[in-house]
């Protein structure tokens, strides 16, 4: 049935009216998913290519049955559009927004975190189910429906390896972009648990990046609790120390958040780690087709 | 973004924290009217954005105008880890008693700040966690509750405070945290916190990261930046909105999405090569911003060859094409462009490149191959 992504999603897209906003809530209806709504204050009344718009996602919940926010809208409003979503009642949350302090993201987190609330993001492309339903950025043609569930740090880069896994025949349960920024909603932890859990999929790949621990922490519930085999790929071995490498959460901080050091966390786990894209598709490939 | 120890010291202030007086100084003779106006006692301190100044000889203590005149033209101009010192702060020497450290870090681990406190201050923080980790008296502050007193009451008796320094030190540690707080900080760390012989409490350095994404609710932070040590290419990829970062290799890369690049990075090292930089052009495929990301990735005098990795998505690899296309006829090319597009119409893409036919570009399937052929012909060009 795959995850985030589903055939019971009912999508609002807060920022519908903005030019991002209307182009990518239009694509992500035109692959299927069921965008109920649109949230632009002031716009109430109007509509988007026939997708209503309303005032407040309370109203978007109340009118349209929403489900699942989808936010697009600039930095200063983001943390502020996420807490309106929680608050009206939707049960996950999606946020493309690159830009959101980090210290408003930490309020936002602890908020929703107890609340059972999904965030994925921010600064992420969102989730694509391959011909269920697509939430967000991730441009949908690359990707064919599979076994493999495939989460990452990095838009591209999940690009990247998905489409070097369909070059080789292998589609995807679903893909989710967890965020570039230090502060986010979906770990690497939670993702791997709803994998786990999720039928659709039978194998899993991870793809890092330096800063933080996420990876390190994953290798443990990877040993400890994840039966599917898990093949992962971490970006920036290169990455000089102290330098935000683009994404606001990929840095190397003192002598934490190398590359190596994640690499060889989950290697010590019994992880396989593909030391180019390429490699870890080709790892992953190898592993299908002796199952 | 890292703020010098002067430029801490003034948001410390600001916010009623007590520090030595200082002046700024970038010539001799400022630092010399700088300790003649302070009187006394004086400490002339290179600032760099690095730590270990003191061992480097850019950090001294001397007695008159003279000295400090002698001290500023030993470390101006000097070399810290690579940072050259253009700038120093002197400030009234201080009869220190006893020597602190506390941080407030930003621990993305468990999302939530970090408050550090020991009595071994003036020493490498991650030496005294390795080697005397019961020193080290570490407290989460959940940020739904925010900073309390009973975290610094903690905090204090798990660092063996003495009970008649509490009162000074608790202030001192709420006023860092709502620094921490008000200016969007990512790390508020004061190592030496000092207690002066007269009981006095002072924060005798200070080393503060902004968050870059809060700096447009910061201006005044903001124009603390010092543009002039900046590299010259990370200044005008700042101001064209783009992600670079130098390295020191002559490959040059730009590519689309932070992932991608940093990987991209990765395999030119991997292919034998040495990456120059990190560039990010993001999304879109504007022959503008393209031929803005060219020219920077070229600026760099060490490049030899670049790598121009796309993977198109929504931005489709035949605009990424006709976007470096346009670029070619805007600019100077001085070194051979190898592209590999793939993704969205890749094979379009390839076919406008192949049809232009231009002699600088080596257009490759796939990211290692490209990555290989830029590495040779970076070889070939040294």
């Amino acid at each position: 049935m795959a995850i985030i992504a589903t055939k019971e999603t009912r999508l609002v897209v807060q920022g519908i009216t903005g030019r991002e906003g209307t182009f990518h809530a239009l694509r992500n209806r035109d692959y299927g998913t069921n965008v109920v709504a649109g949230v632009t204050p002031g716009r109430a009344g109007q509509d988007v290519e026939g997708i209503p718009v309303y005032d407040s996602v309370a109203d978007a919940v109340e009118h349209q049955g929403a489900n699942t926010a989808l936010v697009i809208v600039p930095p200063r409003f983001a943390a502020e559009a996420i807490l309106e979503a929680a608050e009206a009642g939707v049960a996950q949350i999606i946020c493309i927004t690159e830009g959101i302090p980090a210290h408003e993201m930490l309020e936002v987190y602890h908020y929703i975190r107890p609340r059972g609330i999904h965030l994925l993001g921010p600064n992420c492309p969102g989730a694509l189910s391959p011909g269920i339903a697509n939430i967000g950025i991730i441009p949908a043609e690359i990707f064919k429906p599979g076994p493999i569930g495939l989460m990452s740090r990095s838009g591209t880069l999940t690009y990247q390896i998905g489409g070097e896994l369909a070059a080789k025949g292998l589609g995807n349960s679903t893909i989710i972009g967890l965020g570039g920024d230090s502060v986010i909603g979906t770990s690497f932890i939670d993702a791997l648990d709803m994998f786990q859990a999720d039928d659709d999929t039978e194998y899993i790949v991870m793809v890092g990046e330096i800063g933080g621990n996420e990876e390190e922490k994953a290798a443990e519930v990877i040993a400890e609790r994840i039966t599917k085999p898990v093949v992962a790929y971490i970006a920036g071995f290169e990455a000089p120390p102290g330098k935000t490498m683009g994404h606001a959460g990929a840095i190397i901080s003192g002598s934490a958040g190398t590359a190596a050091a994640k690499k060889e966390a989950l290697e010590a786990k019994g992880v396989r780690v593909g030391t180019n894209p390429t490699e870890a598709a080709q790892i992953m490939a190898d592993l299908v087709a002796k199952h | 973004m890292d703020l010098y120890e002067h430029q801490g010291k003034e948001l410390f202030a600001k916010a009623g924290i007590p520090v030595a007086e200082g002046r700024i100084a970038f010539t001799v003779a400022e630092a010399r009217a700088a300790a003649e106006e302070l009187g006394g006692t004086v400490v002339v301190k290179s600032q760099v954005l690095v730590g270990g100044r003191g061992k480097a000889g850019g950090v001294k203590v001397v007695k008159n105008a003279d000295e400090a005149e002698a001290a500023a033209q030993a470390i101006l101009g000097l070399d810290i880890k690579g940072h050259i010192t253009r700038r120093l702060w002197v400030e009234r020497g201080v009869a220190i008693a006893k020597e602190y450290y506390v941080s407030i870090t930003f621990d993305r681990s468990a999302k939530m700040p970090l408050l550090m406190l020991t009595t071994m201050g003036g020493m490498d923080v991650e030496d005294v966690a390795a080697n005397h980790p019961d020193m080290l008296a570490r407290l989460h502050v959940d940020p739904a509750l925010g900073y309390r007193g009973f975290h610094g009451v903690q905090l204090m008796a798990a660092a063996g405070i003495p009970l008649d320094e509490r009162k000074a030190l608790g202030v001192m540690l709420a006023e860092l945290y709502g620094v921490f707080q008000s200016e969007d900080a990512m790390l508020v760390e004061v190592n030496p916190l000092v207690f002066l012989e007269d009981g006095t409490l002072l924060a005798a350095d200070a080393k503060v990261t902004i968050d870059d994404n809060a700096l447009y609710r910061h201006p005044d932070i903001e124009a603390m930046r010092d543009l002039a040590a900046m590299d010259p290419q990370e200044q005008a990829a700042r101001e064209a909105h783009l992600a670079y970062v130098k390295l020191d290799g002559d490959v040059g890369i730009l590519g689309n999405g932070a992932g991608l690049v940093m990987s991209t990075v990765d395999v030119i090292a991997q292919a034998g090569g040495r990456p120059a930089n990190f560039l990010d052009v993001g999304g879109g495929a504007s022959a503008e911003k393209i031929t803005t990301a060219l020219e920077i990735v070229l600026s760099n005098d060490k490049v030899n060859s670049v790598l121009f990795n796309i993977f198109g998505g929504i931005t489709r690899c035949d605009e990424v094409a006709k976007g470096l296309l346009s670029a070619l006829e805007a600019t100077e090319i001085r070194a051979p462009i190898v592209v590999r597009l793939d993704g969205t119409n890749a094979e379009e893409g390839r076919a406008l490149l192949a049809e232009a036919a231009r002699p600088e570009i080596t257009v490759e399937k796939t990211m290692l191959e490209a990555a290989a052929t830029a590495v040779r012909l970076a070889k070939e060009a040294s």
